[in-house]
């Protein structure tokens, strides 16, 4: 034999779990989704490392899409993905747009409150993928019945880095929470957190954001002055927890403390759903796929739509069908479980339709540890020792 | 007759009936970039070896002349000689070759390719690439048939095993098994295929004829989270009486009922055990730790763990030489 043969599979269809090839093929039946990314005007990160890339979260979307598309050969599926960018203004006429088409799968990637109104919008028309929001609340009081949630809230982000400090029997904590709402909210899941595992918040302080330059030639000069003035006479304390969601002062405080203490929360060791330097659990090949695909590396928001359109695949794989209510119901089943390279399965909680699903606590260069910690138990799932679990719900559908 | 020259006086001695030659045993690490090779007898280090970037796969010819390696960040394989552990040439892969099954006569190899959804047929003695078999997401198992006419492939993203016939390289059957199944194996009769799920924590039992799923093996070890139990690599003794699992994070390897698909026992060994490797005559499987850096040694009747031995840096596969 010489030369290469490519051996094609468009011959092949599906009919039970036993996938057998069939004389003639069945015609591809596509499921079609859209990611809807709303992006509100904000200032620079403080590092340029964190500067919002183009296609974010829209590169996650293609290699979902192309991870589909590859096992939907062998099912007869095919899988599309709408890529939309809309401002805080404009989200409402797009989605309108989508609606109108049919599209029954909308990942959004917006804020708290938009992606409420977005889900409001929707009613029963959609099903929404929140692959942005972090808010408790959209978990809680705010629930709605059409969302699904691959983002994780910030009390599993607060609780997974507790768990860690409670090991390490770091359990003072000196949290500094910057000025905006959302900065309060991920403070109230780390008081949460700090009452949920024994740990003592010894002080707490507010960066007030005034606008000041973030990244100025001489910035890190101003703050080389502010920061040690700002944490001087904390009570005693084992840790510094900053909550600081739009990047006004949390990566300047490393080395910038009055006291000698390492940073956690949003610099230093950060709880996040997905790191670009995590290699265990199969990580590096996805890693690498995503990498060449994108020419970058994978951050939370492409992990997310990615985790969202995977989900759709998964469950048309599982059901074999390309329904969107069977899928659906599929999704929200206790039967359903998707594979998201963190080493374990992901499953949905069907208190507040939340993806369970491990943190990791990343620096810049490693992932330092993975939540939860073995140490912590729990009646039905390792994983609901993170966030907000059944019993403690205000969701109501 | 390739008698390892560690020991050959102590071999020699022992050989009344059936000898106990000591075999070569390969281990590759994945982060050392080396292979440590082991004595099957003394279980003492021989030598350890560079032998390219990050090698994964690994498998040696029927006649033990070649080793091959995957040598992932390469994207080839290397092949050695097994006696002076220097590579004698390298065989076309594809990217990122991770794992490979060598047909039962010893050509062609079949590799899968992790990052790119295929599997690469090659031949071992003209180094050519035949086929390229478009699979599933991220290609990891492979197995073959005692018989050599079906390969089988995981994709542990696709959720798969693709059943490639090795005439016309194209696939018959795809099954679909839990989460990221990683490894296929069957029993030599050749009337079961075993396939772990790393995710979906099982083995599915796959009748080869039918391609129907007969059974799915599940575990439970007290104390052990179910979330660390995750099926990898799976050996089949030459009777089919006896199935091993290695459970990764579990650090534990399952002893199966051959017969029976149940699990009789549960062995200890290092932390996220793999894959594993028998001596040629059964006595001891080996398995390769990854967290803990060794090799633990399991005693195959007993159904003991005799001994760990340290290797590299986190090491991913084994195989014993077949003489």
């Amino acid at each position: 034999m010489k030369g290469r043969i490519i051996i094609l599979l468009a011959g092949l269809s599906v009919s039970t779990p036993v996938i057998a090839q069939q004389a003639a093929p069945k015609p591809m039946q596509t499921v079609r989704a859209a990611v809807l990314r709303v992006d509100a005007p904000t200032l620079l990160p403080i590092s340029r490392l964190d500067t919002p890339p183009g296609d974010l979260g829209f590169a996650g979307a293609k290699l979902a899409i192309n991870d589909n598309d590859t096992t939907g050969r062998f099912m007869n599926q095919d899988f599309q993905a709408l890529e939309i960018t809309a401002t805080p203004e404009t989200a409402a006429a797009e989605l309108d747009k989508l609606l109108a088409e049919g599209i029954p799968f909308i990942v959004t990637l917006a804020d708290d409150a938009q992606t409420v109104a977005l889900a409001d919008q929707v009613g029963d028309r959609a099903l929404i993928f929140n692959a942005r929001a972090r808010g408790d609340n959209l978990r809680g009081a705010d629930c709605r019945v059409n969302t699904i949630h691959t983002a994780p809230s910030y009390a599993m982000l607060a609780d997974g880095l507790a768990q860690f400090l409670m090991w390490k029997k770091w359990d003072e904590w000196f949290l500094i929470a910057g000025s905006h709402p959302d900065d309060i909210a991920l403070a109230d899941a780390y008081r949460r957190a700090a009452t949920k595992f024994g740990a003592k918040i010894v002080e707490e302080r507010t960066y007030e954001d005034t606008g000041g330059s973030r990244r100025s030639d001489s910035g890190y000069v101003q703050v080389q002055q502010q920061m040690p003035v700002f944490t001087q006479d904390a009570a005693r304390h084992d840790v510094v927890i900053a909550a600081d969601e739009n990047s006004v002062f949390g990566d300047w405080l490393p080395y910038q403390t009055w006291d000698p203490r390492p940073v956690a929360g949003s610099a230093g060791l950060v709880p996040r759903a997905w790191s670009p330097n995590l290699e265990a659990w199969g990580a590096l090949q996805f890693q690498n796929r995503f990498e060449k695909l994108a020419g970058r590396t994978m951050r939370d928001e492409d992990y997310q739509v990615w985790l969202a359109l995977r989900m759709i695949g998964e469950a048309a794989t599982r059901t074999q069908s390309t329904d969107a209510p069977a899928l659906k119901e599929f999704m929200l089943s206790d039967k359903f479980e998707v594979a998201g390279f963190k080493g374990q399965k992901l499953t949905m909680r069907d208190w507040d339709h939340q993806l369970r699903q491990p943190i990791l606590l990343a620096t810049d260069s490693v992932t330092a540890s993975v939540s939860p910690q073995d140490q912590y138990l729990h009646q039905s799932s390792a994983l609901d020792t993170l966030g907000i679990d059944r019993p403690e719900t205000q969701c109501k559908f | 007759m390739k008698a390892t020259t560690a020991i050959p006086t102590l071999a020699l001695c022992l050989g009344i009936a059936m000898p106990a030659y000591a075999n070569r045993v390969f281990v590759s690490n994945e982060k050392g970039n080396d292979v440590t090779v082991l004595d099957s007898e003394t279980l003492e280090v021989i030598g350890t070896y560079p032998v390219g970037a990050r090698p994964r796969g690994i498998t040696i010819s029927p006649d033990g002349k070649e080793l091959y390696v995957c040598a992932s960040d390469d994207d080839l394989v290397r092949v050695f000689n097994p006696e002076t552990m220097e590579e004698t040439h390298t065989l076309p892969s594809g990217p990122d070759p991770e794992l490979f099954v060598l047909h039962p006569s010893g050509n062609p190899l079949y590799i899968a390719n992790e990052d790119d959804n295929l599997v690469t047929v090659v031949d071992t003695k003209t180094h050519k690439v035949l086929a390229e078999i478009p699979v599933g997401v991220e290609p990891e198992g492979m197995g073959v048939s005692p018989d050599g006419k079906i390969v089988i492939n995981t994709s542990e993203t696709t959720n798969m095993a693709h059943f490639i016939d090795t005439d016309t390289f194209e696939i018959v059957a795809n099954v679909l098994v839990d989460s990221r199944p990683r490894f296929a194996q069957y029993n030599d009769a050749g009337t079961k295929l075993y396939v772990s799920a790393e995710i979906g924590g099982t083995v599915s039992v796959i009748d080869p004829v039918t391609q129907e799923i007969t059974k799915k093996i599940t575990f439970e070890i007290p104390g052990v989270l179910p979330e660390a139990i995750q099926p990898v690599g799976v050996r089949v003794t030459k009777d089919g009486s006896k199935v091993f699992v290695a459970l990764g994070p579990a650090n534990r390897v399952a002893v199966i009922n051959g017969e029976t698909d149940e699990v009789e026992d549960y062995l200890l060994v290092g932390q996220r055990v793999w894959q594993m490797a028998f001596t040629p005559d059964e006595k001891y499987l080996f398995t390769t730790n990854g967290n803990s850096n060794d090799v633990s040694v399991i005693d195959v009747a007993a159904n003991t763990v005799v001994k760990s031995v340290p290797v590299g840096q986190q090491p991913w596969g084994v195989i014993v030489a077949p003489n």
